[in-house]
């Protein structure tokens, strides 16, 4: 079995909206060039039978990081800056890094025995109710503790994000009004 | 099967504990929550020690739980629990009297501003004190013995903002900390003897046949069995704790401490606490070692005595008494074994709580005052605590049918059969004259004659002047922020009387469950039942051991009344009447026998000699040789600095030169650009990869 | 070619592209962009690694791309947060010209 039509579509629109999110010049179209790569990987993962992860990739890329990318820019007024440079000083070297490392990647991947592998690919039979078991059996401490971090990521990214209110609102109220009883 | 009670036996130390624990969290304006904390956890104690107590009735064998604690080495730490009647005991007397106390301190310290710190101690050493008593390896007994002395010192310097008072504390934890040294020596040398310090962990533990045995057996200095040798070194710190001469300086000082900590701490339990580890560590006590306890009893039971007999503060009064009364009950664990002196300790705990706590009502209803000159005719402004009062002094001086008459009269008799030396007896016997008659004096002064509240004539100052004229202690001036009005004395709030009356009925009836025609008491302890049978006052010199303690009894109470009942004291100021009679011994009595001033001349002196000496070594020979050092090391450097300007630095500092080039090429790679940083990562992952690949080839 | 082999290249793709973003773009957005492009290439392997493994029953790849997904939400607030609060202090989202820490 080869790869399917559907399989290739996809992952030429992934790859283009990752191309066009990381060269277009004004912020915004990147965003949604980001957004379109996000929705294809999504969709990419429904053709591999991952459906739960696909639904996830898409709430949580497309609905929240994307979003959240096109608010900072606006907050950062990065959609208003003067467009001339786009690319670092490094840039060159940076692209020719990153063409190595793909060199080297794919050197790897056809190299290994995957390219003519003849294991099993029947579709794995997963319903969403052995994901809820795995989920909440075995995997139950592993949710735990990636609430915890979300959680504690929010209140850290509220913490940074916040403007600091200018001027000392006094700690001193907080010293106890009687010293004297102290005594 | 253990028993439930037995299993979970720690709870009755941890509950106070954790109670302390809390209310060391509250803010200082929750005196109701921590002052409930502290009884309510008190009361469960009670009720679970009221429970064990009903298991060591059922079951007097003993029974014990032994918890791993820690890894040692290839051993394991062990602590434990027991209970047997001793225990059973100790835990009903320290948890009942603990709680009336903690109710008492309700009434007197409603006025003080750190109320919650107070329960907070005496919670925490209540727990300790449980832990104490049912600790079943010496090491756990040697921890809550520490946070017991701990707990002591901060109650006793509660009023720090009193020099008196922290000085007190101060001499307090030192000096029992001289006993301690005892105490942890010998525990350690139990522990390489006997290698446990479980008293009993079926057979094996350190005070259990095998081990006894092999230690009586193993002599050592002098000829003196290891068994004997460590025996003396924990009653050290029985010494220690419970105020026994030489280390007794502490326990009147500690007296500054609020009242309720003086009934708790300073008579009922903690200086008990001594006289129950030596009771505890009994089969350690060999007769040559029972003879140095009875010997070291009898003569603290008679020597404080003789010093209450001067004293003009309430309190140390009673501070001396107590220690007298220790003194009795080592001389019973000596004379006459376990049963005898712990039947002291426990009556003793009662009436002298009782009076404690009727001595702090006094003072309560005479706004701070603590000088007995100075009060007078109490009797019928204060009449419930009078009436407690003397039920107390009463069972304190021995008089027959009260509780300390048995007990005391138990430890004479013991005395009196002692085949090693009749000096004890002679001792106890003398003492008890002087406890009587130091007792009469004392209810003369504060409860009959005319009221003696100072006018506004006598000022503190004027009282510090006149106690030092007579080379007494000065009067504890009023606390600060308490108006210290001329007005008539009170009598204290119900819940301060209260406790007073359930004591004073304990002090009166206590004595009843350990008389000789049912010593119920004695043979609870030994694990045997009992029998009403009047034989036993028939036992050879018993009743006229008796006679004799009761005479002595009528003739202190005689000599007190002779000299201070037949003619009223009038003023304030005037004479005592033993001083008139004998100013020298008054005055060395009032100073208390100028122990603590021996103590200044020798051991603190030679203390600060050798501080000194210590000093001049420093300066001029350690501190010489330094220097003698400092300046070969400096004409050293002095020449080696001239070969290194001119011969190594030419060299060395091209290199530094060429060092800091190279540092300044490798800077800049650290350019503070995020993305040249993620490009070496990057390179290094396309590195990293090609080697893996290759390893992979080859 | 397989398509383990096909979703591999992809994948290896997908983290150039994104590397190279991360590596030349100026924008400290875009460069956070191109991090999530690397991570949801990872993503994409777990889940072809899952897909054609031998033990797909077992649900490692697939639970490890769905905590991953959610550390990346978690990565992303705090990472924009952290954009934010240096565009507020140097005024500019320009990561060549945030070189505070130059040594």
């Amino acid at each position: 079995m080869g790869m399917t039509a559907s399989f290739l579509i996809l992952a030429t629109l992934t790859l283009a909206g990752g191309v066009a999110a990381m060269t277009l010049r004004r912020l915004v179209h990147c965003a949604l060039a980001l957004a379109v790569s996000f929705a294809g990987l999504a969709a990419l993962y429904v053709n591999l039978g991952a459906e739960f992860a696909g639904l996830a990739q898409l709430l949580v890329y497309v609905g929240a990081i994307a979003i959240l990318i096109v608010f900072a820019i606006l907050l950062t007024h990065s959609s208003e800056t003067e467009l001339q440079k786009v690319f670092s000083p490094a840039g060159v070297a940076g692209a020719v890094l990153a063409l190595a490392v793909f060199a080297v990647l794919a050197w790897a991947v056809v190299g290994s025995g995957v390219v003519h592998s003849t294991a099993s690919v029947a579709a794995p039979q997963t319903s969403m109710r052995d994901i809820g078991f795995a989920l909440m059996q075995g995997y139950v401490l592993p949710l735990e503790v990636i609430a915890l971090m979300l959680t504690a990521a929010m209140i850290g990214a509220v913490i940074l994000a916040v403007r600091p209110t200018s001027g000392s609102e006094p700690a001193e109220t907080q010293a106890p009004r009687n010293p004297e009883l102290r005594a | 099967m253990t028993p439930w009670i037995v299993q979970n036996l720690w709870l009755i130390p941890v509950l106070p504990m954790v109670a302390a624990g809390l209310s060391a969290l509250l803010k200082r304006k929750e005196r109701g929550l921590s002052a409930g904390l502290a009884i309510g956890s008190m009361a469960i104690s009670l009720l679970l020690s009221l429970k064990a107590f009903a298991e060591a009735l059922a079951h007097p064998a003993l029974q014990v739980k032994i918890v791993d604690w820690m890894q040692f080495g290839d051993q394991w730490v062990q602590l434990g629990w027991l209970l047997d009647p001793l225990a059973a005991v100790m835990l009903v007397m320290v948890s009942f009297v603990g709680l009336l106390i903690f109710i008492y301190s309700l009434g007197y310290m409603a006025h003080d501003d750190n109320f919650a710190r107070f329960f907070c101690f005496l919670s925490l050493f209540a727990g300790a004190m449980l832990g104490v008593v049912i600790a079943n390896s010496l090491l756990l007994l040697f921890m809550c013995w520490e946070v017991v002395g701990l707990t002591s010192y901060l109650l006793i310097g509660f009023w720090f903002h009193r020099p008196a008072a922290a000085a007190a504390a101060k001499k307090a934890f030192i000096t029992t900390r001289v006993g301690d040294l005892g105490l942890l020596i010998g525990m350690v040398w139990l522990y390489s003897q006997s290698g446990t310090l479980i008293f009993y962990g079926y057979g094996n533990g350190c005070l259990e046949q095998r081990a006894v045995t092999a230690m009586a057996a193993h002599a050592t200095v002098a000829g003196m069995a290891v068994s004997t040798a460590i025996g003396l070194l924990i009653f050290c710190g029985a010494v220690g704790k419970s105020g026994q001469v030489p280390l007794h300086v502490w326990l009147p000082d500690a007296m500054e401490g609020p009242t309720p900590v003086s009934a708790l701490i300073h008579a009922a339990t903690m200086v008990a606490a001594g006289v129950y580890l030596v009771a505890r560590v009994y089969p350690l006590m060999s007769g040559s070692a029972l003879e140095v306890v009875a010997w070291v009893g009898a003569i603290t039971a008679l020597f404080a005595a003789s010093i209450a007999v001067a004293q003009n503060d309430i309190k140390r009064i009673l501070a001396y008494s107590t220690v007298s009364q220790l003194g009795y009950m080592m001389l019973g664990l000596g004379v006459g074994g376990v049963a005898v002196g712990m039947f002291h300790l426990i009556t003793h705990a009662f009436f002298k709580a009782l009076l404690f706590l009727g001595a702090g009502s006094v003072i309560h209803g005479c706004t701070e005052e603590q000088d007995i000159r100075n009060m007078g005719g109490l009797r019928k402004f204060l009449p419930v605590t009078f009436a407690t009062y003397s039920a107390g002094m009463l069972a304190l001086c021995g008089f027959p049918l009260f509780a300390g008459f048995w007990s005391k009269d138990a430890i004479l008799h013991a005395a009196h059969g002692w085949d090693v030396s009749m000096g004890p007896f002679y001792l106890g016997a003398i003492g008890a004259l002087l406890t009587a008659f130091y007792m009469t004096r004392q209810m003369y002064y504060v409860f009959f004659g005319q009221k003696r509240t100072p006018a506004a004539t006598v000022t503190p100052a004027a009282v510090a002047a006149h106690g030092a004229g007579h080379g007494v202690e000065p009067a504890v001036s009023p606390r600060p922020g308490e108006v210290c009005a001329v007005e008539d004395p009170h009598e204290s709030p119900s819940v301060m009387t209260g406790p007073l009356a359930i004591l004073a009925v304990f002090a009166v009836f206590l004595g009843f469950v350990g008389t000789p025609a049912w010593p119920w008491f004695q043979n609870f302890l030994n694990g045997r039942g009992v029998a009403w049978d009047w034989a036993g006052f028939s036992e050879p010199g018993l009743v006229s051991t008796m006679v004799v303690s009761s005479l002595i009894v009528f003739a202190g109470l005689l000599l007190g009344w002779w000299f201070y009942g037949r003619k009223p004291i009038v003023n304030a100021t005037d004479e005592d009447a033993l001083e008139s009679l004998a100013p020298p011994v008054f005055h060395a009595l009032g100073n208390r026998l100028y122990v603590d001033e021996f103590y200044g001349v020798t051991v603190i002196a030679l203390t600060r000699f050798c501080a000194a000496f210590a000093s001049w070594l420093d300066r001029w020979i350690f501190g010489g040789l330094v220097r003698l050092l400092a300046w070969t090391v400096t004409g050293v450097s002095w020449l080696d600095a001239g070969v290194d300007r001119f011969v190594v630095n030419g060299g060395f500092d091209e290199g530094c030169r060429e060092v800091s080039r190279g540092g300044r090429l490798l800077s800049r790679l650290q350019n503070g650009r995020v993305q040249t940083y993620l490009s070496v990562i990057a390179a290094a992952l396309v590195v990293l990869a090609l080697w893996l690949l290759w390893g992979h080839r080859g | 070619m397989t398509p383990l082999a096909g979703c591999l290249l992809v994948s290896s793709l997908l983290f150039s592209v994104g590397l190279a973003g991360a590596l030349t773009r100026r924008n400290a957005i875009l460069v956070l962009a191109g991090i999530e492009l690397m991570l949801n290439a990872a993503n994409l392997n777990f889940i072809a690694f899952w897909r054609f493994g031998p033990h797909p029953e077992f649900l490692t790849g697939f639970m490890f791309v769905i905590f991953s997904i959610a550390v990346a939400a978690a990565e992303a607030a705090v990472g924009l947060a952290l954009i934010l609060a240096i565009y507020r202090h140097a005024r500019t989202s320009d990561v060549s010209e945030i070189t505070e820490m130059k040594g």
